[in-house]
């Protein structure tokens, strides 16, 4: 299956979705699609909902309207046991990585694989070399989370979100906290996981350089809604004022941090 | 002032019902988990024993020959007034094998090995790898939280047994050395009024125990929020919550077996 071919049918669709926290809109009726194969990159200013919006698409939340749908099967909807299903077609990387501190490199990239599958430890060891040496790592398995530093742990991550050749990859924020030239690496990475393994990607993140990098689409978020949906170029030359302060950085614009109320997420802790 | 009162009860009962589910989880893992070919890891079920088990050894036998010492000259200067002070030994053994060594035993694992897991599990929790798991179709209760109850259960009736031995030797210490007992015939009379009703209530309670340490602590662990302040919070709250609940059960598992003649 060719990427164009692959790209007419829509594998993530968000139909009038919206969550509420405490009575707080979080989430305000948003419609979104995702095809296979592309690289999708939502953007917005912290506590604008994008990491909620990221969450509802994995299942890790419910919606308490309309429905998401991986894959045409609604994920709002399945029971968990059905979930886990889904769950295992997806990978994800976290913000802080989220590698488990007990387990080595290598056991952290097995632990899917040793999970949900009946692979024999000789096959599981030679996947996880192809893995680490995809993100770069080949020689870091002995290694524990605590030993690498930050950039090693999200490539590590990645390294683990794709052990079961997910479809799709989910990454929150995968360049916050790194130095642009490990945030380039993992910017290279993405591209070149979605263009080699044809995964679908999906990446939550404020990092204005690498959202043109990376992005075959892009979704602005503003206050739980969809301000606008484009191409790089669409983006680029938008007359949208939200966007236009958005990628310029400036503190006055419409987006008025001190007026409205900012971080229902931070919050809430999400 | 009414509405303050409600609310507090009101959380209370969402905490009571959260720690009831998790149990009701853990007991589906067990039972119905290895028909499903889902069970958790035996490496980790033995880490886990390994942990709360093995390296509590020295501070629980510490603890009990000092509490068997105490309770020997506690009571042998009351019996000393009647010139009993032979029966300084079933006295010690039967009140440590009853009471004293599956509370203290419980309340140093408690402190050791469930304010461990709350800490470990809370920062699990804070950043993000629970969630991990769970995104990867991996259920934290199985993975987690099972292996930990397994071993809490397993290894703390085990740890009440040695802290029964080292309090009657703490107790056998001083009747020979001090109240110039026969070590014979401490030993007899250690042996001739200590029954198996008195060990087996002790280990039943230890059970019980077990359960409460490993539940509260992999609750309050997983409950976490909020960094690493709620990380400390849940830490003091689970070893203080295991100490109230163990008091407590102790004195309901007493009143029970002292009601029914056991």
């Amino acid at each position: 299956m060719s990427v164009k071919e692959c790209k007419a049918e829509s594998i993530i669709s968000l139909r009038n979705v919206s969550k509420f926290f405490q009575g707080k809109t979080v989430i305000d009726d948003v419609n979104l699609d995702i095809y296979c194969g592309e690289t999708f990159v939502i953007m917005g200013c912290s506590g604008s909902g994008k990491s909620t919006l990221l969450r509802l698409m994995t299942g890790a939340i419910r919606p308490d309207k309309g429905s998401v749908a991986l894959k045409g099967r609604d994920i709002a909807k399945i029971s968990s046991e059905e979930l886990d299903e889904v769950r295992k077609t997806f990978g994800m990387t976290f913000q802080y990585s989220a590698l488990l501190d007990s387990l080595n490199v290598e056991e952290n990239i097995a632990l899917p694989l040793r999970e949900h599958t009946q692979l024999a430890e000789e096959i599981i060891k030679i996947i996880i070399k192809m893995k680490l040496s995809l993100v770069g790592l080949r020689g870091y398995e002995e290694y524990y989370p605590s030993q690498i530093s930050g950039g090693m742990r999200k490539r590590v991550g990645l390294a683990r979100a794709i052990a079961l050749d997910p479809e799709i990859v989910f990454y929150d924020e995968p360049t916050s906290g790194l130095d642009p030239v490990v945030g380039g690496v993992i910017d290279k990475l993405i591209k070149d996981l979605s263009v080699k393994l044809m995964i679908t990607s999906v990446v939550v993140t404020h990092d204005m350089h690498s959202v043109f990098e990376i992005a075959d689409r892009i979704s602005m978020i503003h206050k739980g809604k969809v301000v606008e949906v484009g191409t790089p170029e669409d983006i680029r030359n938008s007359k949208n004022e939200y966007i236009r302060q958005f990628i310029n950085g400036s503190p006055s614009g419409p987006i008025d941090f001190f007026r409205e109320d900012i971080g229902m997420e931070d919050v809430l802790d999400l | 002032m009414v509405s303050e009162i409600g609310i507090v009860i009101i959380e209370y009962l969402k905490w009571f019902k959260g720690v009831i589910f998790l149990f009701i989880d853990i007991f589906y893992w067990i039972v119905f988990g290895p028909f499903k070919g889902k069970f958790s890891r035996r490496q980790s079920i033995f880490q886990q024993m390994v942990f709360v088990g093995l390296r509590s050894i020295i501070i629980v036998v510490f603890v009990d020959i000092f509490t068997g010492i105490v309770l020997a000259m506690q009571t042998a200067y009351q019996l000393q007034k009647m010139g009993a002070v032979l029966y300084v030994a079933s006295l010690v053994a039967i009140s440590l094998c009853r009471e004293l060594s599956p509370v203290l035993t419980a309340l140093v694992v408690a402190g050791r090995a469930g304010s461990a897991i709350s800490a470990e599990l809370g920062t699990m929790k804070v950043t993000e790898q629970i969630e991990a798991l769970e995104t990867m179709a991996i259920n934290p209760t199985r993975f987690l939280v099972v292996p930990r109850f397994l071993a809490l259960l397993l290894m703390l009736p085990a740890l009440t047994i040695l802290g029964n031995l080292a309090g009657i030797l703490g107790g056998y210490l001083v009747g020979t050395g001090s109240l110039h007992i026969n070590p014979d015939l401490y030993m007899q009379t250690t042996f001739k009024y200590l029954e198996l009703k008195d060990i087996y209530t002790g280990l039943i309670k230890s059970f019980a125990f077990g359960m409460i340490i490993a539940l509260i602590g992999c609750y309050e662990g997983l409950n976490t929020r909020g960094g690493a302040e709620g990380v400390g919070k849940a830490t003091t709250r689970s070893v203080v919550i295991s100490f109230i609940l163990i008091i407590l059960v102790d004195c309901i598992i007493t009143a029970i077996f002292y009601f029914s003649k056991i």
